[in-house]
């Protein structure tokens, strides 16, 4: 390289940024990559839904009842005569938005109060974490059946609560890795060049801590689509005329003896979306691990 | 007959980017009663070159391509695993740097030192612990009765490394490893453990490779002295011969990068820039529990355009006065005025518009640049922050500031991970003359780097101190850098001000016994002198 001279930042040769770095190692992974493949898949199919699901999801064939899968219905049909493809389909979104929108939620709220508890400290932080505390201690269920009985059922609501709940342990995983970066030189230099706080948790602080933020989040998302399932298993989270995962899943359970493929092919497509989150989440973390990253 | 004859060793590491070779082919031998020091920078291969004798070189990614190392007429390098397990800690024993990391903490230190005995030897355990008693008393420990049955963090770092080569003696071994055994210590406390190691090693008469990066420290205890460069052999010989007449244009290097000069403070440097009266800066350590007095009741001034240096052990509150300067850590009581203005009552703008004025470096390259940020973020944010430069000037000021720390331009969007340490600390200090200030405070700036980067960055210090026409408060453990770089020397204790004066008058008439020590500390004062 015999550019010193170069007069323009743009003749630069790019550095390779950590990010970069880590996701030249995910893509060795191939777990991990089949996670992300499948994961991006179903996101499609569930964006796409109305445009190619097989039949209209009011449609209905009384005559024909319960049916095995067949060249007509792939994935067979429920009581009504639906088809399950379609319900699955469209299942599949109200799921995925649930795990996606609550886990953001959660990520907002955690990642805001840890970095302002981590960064502040003193007696700001032990009433911000003290709250943490109590929200933990109170029972989740007891939570959503007040909700539900106050406000009544409806999706936001179910958003709203569970991301009420899993941003805890979000705000608590950033607050202590804010604690440890606080310590770090370059933040002291970030202080002395006369950054602002919030500029500097926004820069410093928030980029160096989301490695584990990023591992967390993609091992929260099947725990919220879980507990979404639960709770239409329930029967305390979506309500017909809508669907979701979980709600097929418990209609299925309840005919299982007589027609099987009701329960097998929603809990397949729940089962197959949380393996790859999984999959993902371990990769990542393999991937940000930053004392990995130095060999 | 040498103890250990190592015969063109050569080790290499198969990565994913290729075979490297990490040792390339070296001889040398040790010999009873006597004390080979290897010296080398970090990546020269002279811990590599140890490890792989005793088997303790990851195979792979590490791989042993050739040569033979005869201990006692036995070929290291041939022997089964097992029969290296028995030679290992019985009759070939290392100490490490860091003793904390190879100390249980669970453990008491008297179990530790005993489970060896009781494993190697056929012994009662009254006798393994009267044994350990005597080692731990030859160590040097205070008190042995009652200190046997501690655990590993009630000791101190130096009480530590001694426990360490306890364990080491334990099985009296033939020959002692040690890889940078005094590297995390205090000078204090480094010159008492070399002390201790030249001690045994006359004593038990037993041979020692000391593994070091600074020539300076085995300049008063090795016998024979090789040095090494990138994984080969450039130069070796008795140690007088290497001192009085280095052949080897590296060695040579390594002996001018000590530095043995004293500065001559400024005539003209009169006017006092900062005013530092009674500061006391204590940690609070809950209720119940005295505060930690870092820095009691300090006074000192330092001049415009003047290099004041400040040393003492850790612990002594150097870098805590550093810090309290720059408001980094909250003062308890006393006055700091910069240039007529009371620092520790600043708030909000007044205080931003200070701080553009006085910046600090840090110690350690590693951590003082965030990763996530290219040079060109991390030196582009000063530059807009205090509006040195506009969003369409700031590309040509980030390579300005990149021509002045000396690092290649084409450089400018890589990321920190991609640089060395010398380099990082390059950046750093371009970070900190971004917001072109005053006065800067430099807390240890060179101790985390190979000893020529050392005199490379010192040197560049020097310069852009004259050119920016900086003051600077210059904080170090390392009395003979201090005394090549600052004008005058103020001697921390647990604290407080011990004594201040100019390098000369510091090194030639000391007046407190604790300065003395500290001088006669240092290490290869005899041959450097």
């Amino acid at each position: 390289m015999n550019t010193q001279t170069i007069s323009d930042i743009s003749q630069a040769e790019q550095g390779t940024s950590l990010w970069k770095d880590a996701w030249l190692r995910l893509r060795k992974n191939h777990l991990a990559v089949f996670g992300l493949v499948l994961l991006v898949t179903f996101i499609i199919i569930a964006l796409l839904t109305p445009w190619i699901a097989p039949y209209s999801y009011q449609a209905q064939d009384l005559e024909l009842g319960a049916s095995p899968p067949s060249a007509a219905h792939w994935l067979g049909t429920d009581i009504f005569g639906r088809d399950l493809m379609t319900q699955i389909m469209y299942g599949g979104r109200i799921s995925l938005a649930v795990g996606f929108v609550a886990t953001t939620v959660a990520l907002l709220i955690g990642v805001t109060w840890g970095a302002i508890a981590g960064y502040v400290g003193g007696r700001t932080d032990a009433v911000m974490m003290r709250m943490v505390d109590i929200l933990y201690a109170l029972p989740f269920m007891i939570f959503i059946v007040l909700l539900t009985v106050v406000f009544g059922r409806n999706m936001l609501l179910l958003f709203l609560a569970i991301g009420a709940v899993e941003w805890l342990t979000m705000a608590r995983i950033m607050r202590g890795q804010v604690q440890s970066l606080r310590q770090m030189e370059f933040v002291e230099a970030a202080i002395s060049l006369g950054l602002s706080p919030a500029t500097l948790i926004r820069r410093h602080l928030v980029p160096n801590a989301l490695g584990p933020i990023i591992v967390y989040t993609t091992l929260t998302i099947p725990s919220v689509m879980l507990l979404e399932a639960f709770l239409s298993f329930l029967g305390l989270g979506v309500q017909p005329p809508q669907t979701s995962w979980g709600l097929l899943i418990s209609y299925g359970a309840e005919t299982m003896e007589e027609y099987p493929w009701l329960l097998i092919f929603p809990g397949v497509a729940l089962t197959l979306t949380l393996f790859s989150l999984n999959f993902l989440g371990d990769g990542l973390r393999d991937a940000l691990d930053v004392r990995g990253a130095k060999d | 007959m040498a103890l250990l004859d190592v015969q063109n060793l050569a080790v290499s590491f198969v990565t994913r980017n290729g075979t490297n070779m990490a040792v390339d082919g070296i001889s040398f031998s040790v010999e009873l009663g006597k004390i080979t020091a290897i010296i080398g920078e970090s990546g020269s291969g002279k811990s590599v070159a140890c490890y792989s004798l005793l088997g303790l070189v990851p195979m792979p990614p590490g791989r042993i391509d050739g040569g033979r190392a005869l201990f006692e007429g036995r070929d290291l390098l041939q022997l089964e695993e097992s029969e290296l397990r028995k030679i290992r800690g019985r009759d070939i024993a290392m100490i490490f740097q860091d003793p904390m990391t190879c100390l249980n903490p669970y453990m008491t230190i008297g179990k530790q030192l005993m489970e060896p005995l009781l494993y190697h030897h056929r012994v009662t355990t009254e006798q393994a612990r009267a044994r350990a008693l005597e080692l731990l008393d030859e160590v040097g420990i205070r008190d042995p009765e009652s200190t046997i049955d501690n655990y590993p963090h009630q000791f101190s770092g130096g009480m530590r490394q001694r426990v360490m080569i306890a364990m080491a003696l334990i099985n009296e071994p033939k020959l002692l490893i040690a890889d940078e055994p005094t590297t995390a210590l205090d000078v204090t406390i480094q010159a008492q453990i070399l002390k201790l190691v030249a001690g045994l090693q006359l004593k038990r008469d037993i041979g020692v490779i000391f593994i070091s990066h600074d020539l300076a420290v085995v300049a008063d205890i090795a016998d024979t002295i090789v040095v090494m460069k990138q994984g080969a052999i450039v130069e070796s010989g008795n140690r007088e011969r290497i001192f009085r007449n280095a052949q080897h244009p590296y060695t040579q290097k390594l002996l001018a990068a000590i530095p043995t000069d004293s500065k001559q403070p400024r005539p003209d440097a009169v006017q006092p820039l900062i005013q530092v009266r009674n500061l006391c800066t204590w940690f609070d350590q809950g209720r119940h529990r005295e505060p930690v007095k870092a820095v009691n009741d300090v006074s000192f001034d330092i001049n415009r355009g003047e290099v004041l240096g400040l040393v003492g052990e850790s612990g002594s509150g150097k870098s805590t006065i550093g810090r309290s300067i720059l408001r980094l850590v909250p003062v308890t009581s006393g006055e700091v005025s910069f240039d007529g203005t009371d620092l520790t009552t600043l708030e909000g703008r007044e205080l931003k518009a200070m701080r553009r004025r006085m910046q600090m470096i840090f110690q350690d390259p590693f951590a003082s640049l965030n990763p996530r940020m290219t040079v060109y973020d991390a030196l582009a944010e000063p530059l807009l922050l205090h509006r040195i430069e506009n969003r369409k000037t700031v590309a040509r000021g980030v390579l300005k500031l990149m021509d002045d720390v000396g690092l290649a331009r084409a450089f400018v969007r890589k990321y920190p991970h991609e640089f060395s340490g010398g380099q990082r600390q390059r950046i750093a200090i371009g970070r900190a003359l971004a917001t072109r200030p005053e006065f800067i405070v430099a807390d240890e700036p060179v101790s985390a780097l190979d000893v020529t980067i050392q005199a490379q960055i010192l040197d560049l210090m020097q310069q852009l101190g004259r050119e920016y026409g900086l003051t600077m408060l210059f904080v170090s453990h390392d009395l003979a850098v201090v005394r090549h770089l600052a004008d005058r020397i103020l001697v921390l204790y647990k604290g407080e001000v011990v004594e201040q004066g100019s390098g000369d008058d510091l090194f030639q008439r000391p007046q407190q016994a604790y300065t003395r020590q500290l001088l006669q500390s240092i290490p290869g004062r005899s041959l450097l002198a």
